[in-house]
């Protein structure tokens, strides 16, 4: 039952927080960025996993809202000058509005309808970024230069390029993000969310606006994904129309479903391990990418909640 | 004395089909009123047109005074018309504690319960006798529970009007006697409307009872009326008398 044990739970997340944290002591250079990447990508799955996971909605263009981040963040730097939190915020804000926009289209359709919808909306705004070249460079994209990438709070500034502080920004929002994540699916509004995916009508027969219901899912899911967009580009420094493809909106469904979706931490693991068999294959071999494809299709058969997923089923079944 | 409920020339086609026909219904407070009619008749259809799930073709739905006819389904719900489906349809994947708490903590958000969402949901557990299955994933539990979570769900939500689509269906006849005790007890602050096929759940049961026979009402009366009813005998047996 979900209120058995918070103290147990919360314990868990806290403890998977501190151990990333020690790690940036412990890590060697190129393993330590790497994390830093992979935390700040995890935030995507995250979102994609508050839609997918939990409401059942199946996206295939949330490149559109990692890009609104990546871009609404990236463009107010390098054209308006604006500084590391504002240019997050309008990275984040951007997104939202974006999902509130393309959620009251979107939503008027379900299962396969809404897959392709989103898809194509997502190709619609990959192309309007190659389209404005001269504001979005492009398929070159941009790169934001080290000196507007310093955050100074009080006498003190930090600046993003520099591994240490790369890799604790990344690390405090992936924090904020899975503690989110956790308490809203916990809550009363995530049961509400679970409901619907489970029997949208049966949600309805009980009082819920399941279409309101679904539509701050999506804005949530949206903002979530455009904070790692942001937090990408402010990171590391590049702003790119391959972010807004077709290969970013299926990233974060491969990433969920490895990790397990309906889990808090299975997109972390999902991403992390994703990330390290491509890392490790590609040292050893060119056709890394059969590689990969042969283990997800190992995980696909014989786990097909992911590994989260599995994990809760056989042993832990209180993970949230 | 007002009626809670009233339907004023309530019709709905499916295609060239009337499901349910220009039907006057009424139905007064605290009564329990059973629907009964040969399959096909509209039963369903007509309950459905009562809780929102579907849009009348024509006519009015008036809740307590107001004209509901254009109010969605879930806002119904907020008013106190409840409805448990047909076919069980409990949150399979969900446990029963968590089944449960989706309507106490609706109730919760329209002011119309205090208190937490557990003791809500412990309150409802224990009327139908399932308290000590709360943490059972509702698939696992049997089919009987399941019915009875349903009610249970229904009964959590408050309901000032009750709309039961054919509960007994599957029950085993040891669970349809406490069944029975159940409804009678839920009808002690709210009004039950339920579709039954089961007879002697209907006589038991039933204050009135409405015969509803090709989207039409055919009869209303008292369990011993409808019984030496002429017409409703034709219509379930298909006699044809002289």
């Amino acid at each position: 039952m979900r209120d058995a044990s918070p103290a147990r739970t919360y314990a868990l997340h806290i403890g998977v927080i501190a151990l990333l944290f020690a790690l940036n002591f412990i890590l060697p250079d190129y393993h330590q960025s790497l994390f830093a990447r992979i935390m700040a990508l995890a935030v995507f799955a995250m979102g994609y996993n508050l839609l997918f996971g939990y409401v059942g909605l199946l996206s295939l263009g949330h490149a559109m809202f990692f890009s609104a981040g990546l871009y609404g963040a990236g463009l107010t730097v390098y054209h308006l000058g604006w500084g590391v939190p504002e240019a997050f915020v309008a990275g984040i804000a951007c997104g939202a509005l974006l999902a509130l926009v393309i959620g009251l289209l979107a939503l008027r359709t379900s299962g396969v309808a809404f897959m392709i919808v989103t898809m194509m909306f997502a190709q619609v705004f990959y192309l309007l970024i190659l389209y404005f070249a001269a504001w979005t460079g492009g398929d070159q994209g941009l790169v934001i230069q080290q000196a507007s990438r310093v955050v100074s709070i009080g006498a003190a500034s930090f600046d993003l390029t520099d591994p240490t502080v790369r890799y604790v920004a990344a690390l405090a929002l992936f924090s904020v993000v899975l503690l989110i994540t956790l308490a809203v699916v916990r809550s009363r509004f995530g049961r509400v969310l679970v409901a619907i995916r489970e029997n949208e009508e049966r949600t309805r027969m009980l009082g819920y606006d399941t279409v309101a219901n679904k539509l701050a899912a999506v804005v949530a899911s949206g903002a979530i994904c455009a904070a790692s967009g942001a937090a990408y580009a402010l990171l590391f420094g590049y702003v790119g129309s391959n972010f807004a493809s077709i290969q970013y909106s299926i990233l974060p469904l491969l990433w969920v479903l490895l990790g397990g979706a309906a889990t808090t931490l299975g997109p972390l693991v999902g991403t992390l391990f994703m990330y390290y068999v491509t890392d490790i294959t590609s040292g050893f071999t060119s056709a890394y990418l059969l590689i990969v494809g042969v283990a997800l299709i190992l995980l696909v058969l014989f786990a097909p909640k992911g590994i989260m997923g599995s994990i809760r089923e056989r042993w832990l079944g209180w993970l949230p | 004395m007002m009626p809670l409920l009233t339907t004023k020339g309530l019709s709905r086609n499916f295609g060239g089909l009337r499901a349910v026909d220009g039907v006057d219904f009424a139905l007064m407070p605290g009564e329990i009123r059973a629907v009964i009619g040969p399959n096909g008749a509209g039963k369903t259809t007509f309950v459905s047109l009562l809780s929102g799930r579907i849009r009348p073709s024509s006519g009015a739905v008036v809740f307590d005074g107001a004209d509901i006819t254009a109010m969605p389904a879930y806002k119904r719900v907020r008013l106190g018309v409840a409805y448990t489906f047909q076919i069980t349809s409990v949150f399979a994947n969900l446990t029963a504690f968590d089944n449960v708490a989706l309507p106490v903590q609706r109730t919760l958000t329209d002011g119309r319960s205090k208190g937490q969402v557990r003791s809500g949901v412990m309150a409802a557990l224990e009327r139908t006798g399932l308290a000590d299955r709360a943490g059972t994933l509702s698939a696992h539990l049997s089919y009987g529970h399941q019915r009875l979570l349903e009610v249970a769900m229904g009964l959590a939500l408050k309901p000032r009007l009750l709309i039961l689509d054919e509960p007994t269906q599957g029950l085993a006849d040891s669970e349809i006697d406490n069944f029975i005790t159940l409804v009678r007890e839920i009808a002690k602050d709210a009004t039950v409307l339920l579709i039954e096929h089961n007879m002697p759940v209907v006589m038991q049961l039933a204050d009135r009872i409405t015969v509803f026979n090709s989207g039409k009402i055919l009869a209303e009366g008292t369990p011993d009326e409808i019984r030496a009813n002429r017409q409703v005998q034709d219509a379930y047996l298909g006699a044809t008398h002289g």
